[in-house]
């Protein structure tokens, strides 16, 4: 039920395309991203929340970020 | 969690304002017209300087390129964030990295350059930057199809250190082999004694340039291509105000210095066959776009630890010695005598990387 789009290792612009491409389906809800690198983290909050979408946490774990995004 | 103020709008305007200024005073201190910072023409005169081309009027071991590198790699371990990876399609990206620069050898300039040019007054430069729009925008049309490079993967740290030791290796002849005036060689390393490659600012000017542009810039993630592909495929224009800064900074600087001429004809290191400007750099954003960075965007990425990009940059120092043995590489007079078909092959081969790196699930069957 949770949407969660692994983009590690994914290079720009893939991470913040796949995230796009889940939260557009979505009018509401909790998506889980995972990225590996400070710029991914960046770009997939900026994105996210210029469509309407909050971020309600990060977290860093081995060397990636979970980032949880709600609306 | 610590902020990073260059990742703010604030951020990324102030790089590309900072690199515009400093461009433009780069030419001020020795570098050639509207070519303050050029990374394709910068690749192409560090591979005369090695002798892998023998165009002997672009041989120069140019320090910005090296300190861009190493600037990028200082930030990246200062901030945490350098990180040996590789793996992502690397020979992929070594042939975009190639036919990058035959396209962009066609039109005299990186994206950077075409920023330059148009703020020295260049017309011809809005040719290039419409093809460059026309390139990426194709690049976003293959995004949209499922293309990507796939994963990297992470590597041992020592990994994400070959690039920027290969930099230091290239600092290291310079100092070894230093320029002698007058002598076209010193050592192992070729010097141009006239023509573009003999125009350069000091060499420590050139290096702490290059290392306070590639801090900024691995900080920012400024990149030209970055900038429209952004536009196209998200309407996010943060990246785009970094060179709109850049451009803007850079056409006050020039006007400050009686560097701006405006004009299409006579402009240095350009010519004035505008569809060979709007088609080579077309081929070259495409390129870039399919590859994920501008050059300058690939230097600073292989300073923190990226083989990926590291590997797409040694493609363009091939595709620079291939464009100058092979008469590929245009000159003021205008396209060299092979460049035509060398922009069409590599349309060709960027549209099969593009047609066939998709996602198994997005190709129809």
């Amino acid at each position: 039920m949770d949407n969660v789009v692994d983009a590690r290792g994914l290079s720009c612009p893939q991470p913040v395309l796949e995230t796009l491409n889940v939260i557009k389906k979505l009018s509401s809800g909790t998506v889980t991203v995972l990225v590996d690198s400070e710029t991914s983290k960046e770009n997939v909050t900026r994105a996210a929340t210029s469509s309407g979408w909050n971020v309600e946490d990060v977290t860093e774990k081995e060397g990636a970020f979970q980032i949880i995004l709600k609306k | 969690m610590r902020k990073n103020f260059f990742s703010s709008r604030f951020g990324i305007i102030g790089t590309g304002i900072f690199i515009g200024i400093l461009a433009a005073l780069l030419q001020k201190w020795g570098n050639p017209g509207n070519m303050g910072v050029c990374v394709a023409c910068f690749d192409r005169d560090i591979a005369g300087a090695l002798g892998l081309h023998r165009a002997d009027v672009v041989q120069y071991m140019r320090p910005e390129i090296i300190g861009f590198v190493l600037g990028s790699c200082i930030a990246a371990l200062f901030f945490k964030e350098f990180r040996a990876r590789s793996g992502s399609s690397p020979l992929v990206r070594f042939v975009l990295g190639v036919f990058a620069m035959i396209g962009a050898l066609v039109f005299l300039g990186c994206p950077w350059r075409a920023l330059l040019r148009l703020a020295g007054g260049d017309w011809n430069a809005i040719f290039g930057i419409l093809g460059l729009a026309v390139g990426v925008f194709a690049g976003t049309l293959f995004f949209r199809g499922g293309y990507d490079l796939g994963r990297s993967n992470s590597n041992r740290t020592g990994a994400g250190w070959i690039m920027p030791l290969i930099m230091l290796g290239f600092l290291a002849l310079m100092f070894i082999f230093p320029q002698v005036p007058g002598e076209p060689k010193s050592g192992v390393l070729f010097y141009s004694v006239k023509g573009p490659g003999s125009m350069h600012a000091p060499l420590l000017v050139s290096l702490v340039v290059g290392l306070a542009v590639g801090f900024a810039a691995q900080r920012s993630r400024f990149c030209t291509m970055g900038a429209l592909r952004d536009l196209f495929l998200f309407r996010q224009t943060h990246l785009f105000m970094g060179i709109v800064g850049l451009a803007l900074a850079a056409f006050v600087t020039n006007l400050i210095l009686g560097q701006f001429k405006p004009g299409f004809a006579g402009q240095p290191v350009a010519h004035t066959m505008g569809i060979w400007n709007f088609a080579g750099m077309a081929l070259a954003g495409l390129a870039f776009a399919l590859a994920g960075g501008c050059p300058g965007r690939q230097l600073f990425l292989a300073g923190e630890g990226d083989g990926d990009a590291g590997i797409f940059v040694l493609g363009m120092i091939t595709g620079a010695a291939i464009s100058h043995n092979f008469g590929l590489a245009s000159s003021p007079a205008g396209v060299g005598p092979y460049g035509i078909p060398g922009v069409i092959i590599g349309f060709l081969v960027c549209i099969f990387i593009g047609f066939a790196m998709r996602k198994r699930s997005a190709v129809a069957s």
